[in-house]
């Protein structure tokens, strides 16, 4: 008996934590399977009811709106270059951080965590005005270097807690054993190091994914709009009543890459995000 | 983090070249990212300070007028300043509270789990990776009175007491209620998995010590596991409370701030943006940046715990 009750609330627990994730997920996609008449009459119900199942309608909808097809490119474009340039930043300076004794680090440290707690609301004014001026307004780079500033420091963070678990004697063991510092550099300490970039990378992209307030203030046009705000502003050709299931089925469109992304990736995301949080 | 070898501690001689040399490399290092990180926060904050001090609309450039600091006084006398900052510390406190305690509870099954490790820690994942703007629109669809499900279901579960086409968004609470819905189940999981990090350093030995010396389940709880995990539980809270003050997305998305549901961040958005108040929205982008500082400072002085120290040093 003793044996029973721990056993049936870690079942009771695991259905919890699933029904918790999952709920939300499986009714957007649900309604993104209802009929678009069926939702302007109002079409309640978890699951699409009978005569009212759009089939693929609503993806094919969204996929044929040259908006939305654009802003999938922004996202995706804008995110990866985002993604590759503040990696690239942060390895330098999580590397510094990490092996070399240098005056000033504290105070990197403390610009990194005022930046992560900085509200982003308040530099929308100043930057939507900056822009203008730079001619970085509804563009690309617009977007990049905002994306850049705010995941450098939750890159450097992760990656200099990998940095740190690095057994750095290696690359003097494989120079004395014969190799120049750049193949002791190429085979063994990037190896060691890559799990730790990747990981850092896959953070950055789903920050940069995930923004909405640089993504609605700093663009005005499918020049350089991402999804998130994409999403949003797509109204329909009714303004006030907005097309719920053709909003779900971008929203799921919007969604796979993450999905994929966890599903590949989810030890590694796990480790990136509780490294360097929790070392009290 | 006791694998840790520190080599560079020995090699630190004052006043050597190697020092020296080591000095000017690590600033190298750092400075473009440094650089890049101040060039969009530093420089606007600074620019914005600057701007609250005008009166100053962005469809009349040319009218800009020095006025000291009008802004400050209008914004801090405006009831609608205050009820949006009444708003955000409402949902700032109801969420991060409620998520600390589910966040707790995920944090311990997964902790004990033994089986279908994998599945769990992908769908726990899943509200973590979605945009936030889905999961607005995801819950307000769900909370829609006529395309939504949770009428119908709450109907089901009250016996037909609660009315089917029940108005979420008719009101400020039941408004309020959803967006905090939404929020609370997109960022329960990242709560939950820093205090699965804390709860994995607490010692076996010390809860099974507890557990021959007679503790029952509840003193070993508060006796034990949370007193151990406390900076885990610092950092989270911390961390999700900074980010739930800056709520914006969910109630752009859900409400646009209609029925009072307004926060700080929304309503400073809608000065700048739709209104194109530069004056007045940067100074309410300033107190906006400083209210976070205040948040951060109670809570860093509440909590005793040197961040940096947390996050950084081992």
């Amino acid at each position: 008996m003793s044996r029973f009750w721990p056993r049936f609330g870690m079942v009771v627990g695991i259905i919890l934590i699933l029904i918790w994730c999952l709920l939300p997920v499986v009714w957007i996609l649900s309604l993104s399977f209802k009929s678009e008449d069926s939702i302007i009459n109002g079409n309640p119900g978890f699951l699409p009811s009978e005569g009212t199942f759009a089939g693929w309608d609503n993806y094919v909808g969204v996929w044929e709106n040259d908006q939305f097809r654009r802003a999938i490119l922004n996202s995706i474009g804008i995110s990866l270059i985002a993604t590759v340039l503040s990696v690239a930043l942060a390895t330098l300076a999580a590397y510094a951080i990490a092996r070399l004794d240098f005056k000033g680090k504290r105070w990197v440290l403390s610009i990194a965590l005022a930046i992560a707690m900085f509200p982003v609301v308040s530099l929308v004014g100043p930057l939507f005005d900056m822009w203008r001026a730079f001619g970085l307004y509804d563009t690309w780079p617009g977007l990049i270097i905002p994306y850049m500033s705010f995941t450098l420091p939750l890159a450097i963070w992760t990656l200099s807690a990998f940095f740190r678990e690095i057994p750095w004697e290696m690359e003097q063991a494989a120079q004395v054993d014969g190799a120049t510092s750049w193949q002791a550099f190429r085979k063994v300490i990037v190896p060691l190091a890559a799990p730790g970039v990747f990981t850092a990378a896959i953070l950055t992209f789903f920050f940069a994914w995930n923004d909405f307030v640089f993504g609605i203030s700093l663009t005005s046009t499918e020049a350089a709009r991402p999804i998130p705000a994409s999403l949003s502003f797509f109204v329909g050709s009714d303004p006030f009543n907005r097309p719920a299931s053709l909003l779900a089925a971008g929203a799921v469109l919007a969604t796979i890459p993450v999905v994929v992304i966890v599903l590949l990736f989810q030890r590694k995301i796990v480790a990136g995000l509780t490294s360097g949080a929790v070392k009290g | 983090m006791t694998t840790t070898t520190a080599p560079q501690k020995g090699r630190a001689r004052p006043g050597s070249d190697r020092l020296v040399a080591e000095n000017r490399l690590g600033r190298r290092l750092v400075l473009p990212a440094v650089i890049v990180m101040l060039f969009v926060t530093a420089f606007p904050i600074l620019r914005a300070l600057y701007l609250s001090l005008f009166d100053y609309w962005l469809t009349a450039p040319d009218d800009r007028k020095f006025v000291g600091l009008d802004n400050y006084v209008t914004a801090l006398t405006d009831p609608l300043f205050w009820q949006a900052t009444g708003v955000t510390v409402f949902i700032m406190i109801v969420t991060v509270s409620v998520e600390l305690v589910i966040g707790f509870g995920f944090a311990m099954v997964m902790h004990r789990l033994v089986f279908a490790r994998g599945v769990i820690r992908t769908s726990i994942l899943i509200p973590y990776g979605i945009i936030t703007v889905v999961s607005g629109f995801a819950w307000q669809f769900a909370f829609s009175s006529t395309n939504g499900f949770i009428n119908e279901w709450l109907h089901w579960v009250s016996l037909g007491n609660f009315p089917v086409d029940y108005n979420w968004f008719g009101d400020t609470w039941p408004a309020l209620t959803a967006i905090m819905i939404s929020e609370i189940w997109k960022t329960t999981p990242f709560m939950s998995l820093l205090l699965l990090a804390g709860l994995a350093q607490v010692s076996e030995d010390m809860i099974e010590a507890a557990k021959v010396d007679g503790a029952t389940w509840w003193q070993r709880l508060w006796k034990v596991i949370l007193p151990n995990m406390r900076a885990a539980i610092m950092v989270a809270v911390l961390f999700r409370a900074l980010d739930a003050y800056r709520i914006f997305d969910n109630i752009f998305v859900m409400t646009a701030g209609a029925q009072n549901t307004e926060s700080i961040s929304f309503l400073t958005y809608r000065q700048v943006i739709e209104q194109f108040s530069f004056g007045m929205g940067s100074a309410l982008s300033v107190l906006l940046f400083l209210s976070v500082l205040l948040v951060a400072f109670i809570l860093v002085k509440a909590f005793r715990v040197d961040l940096a120290q947390a996050r950084q040093e081992s």
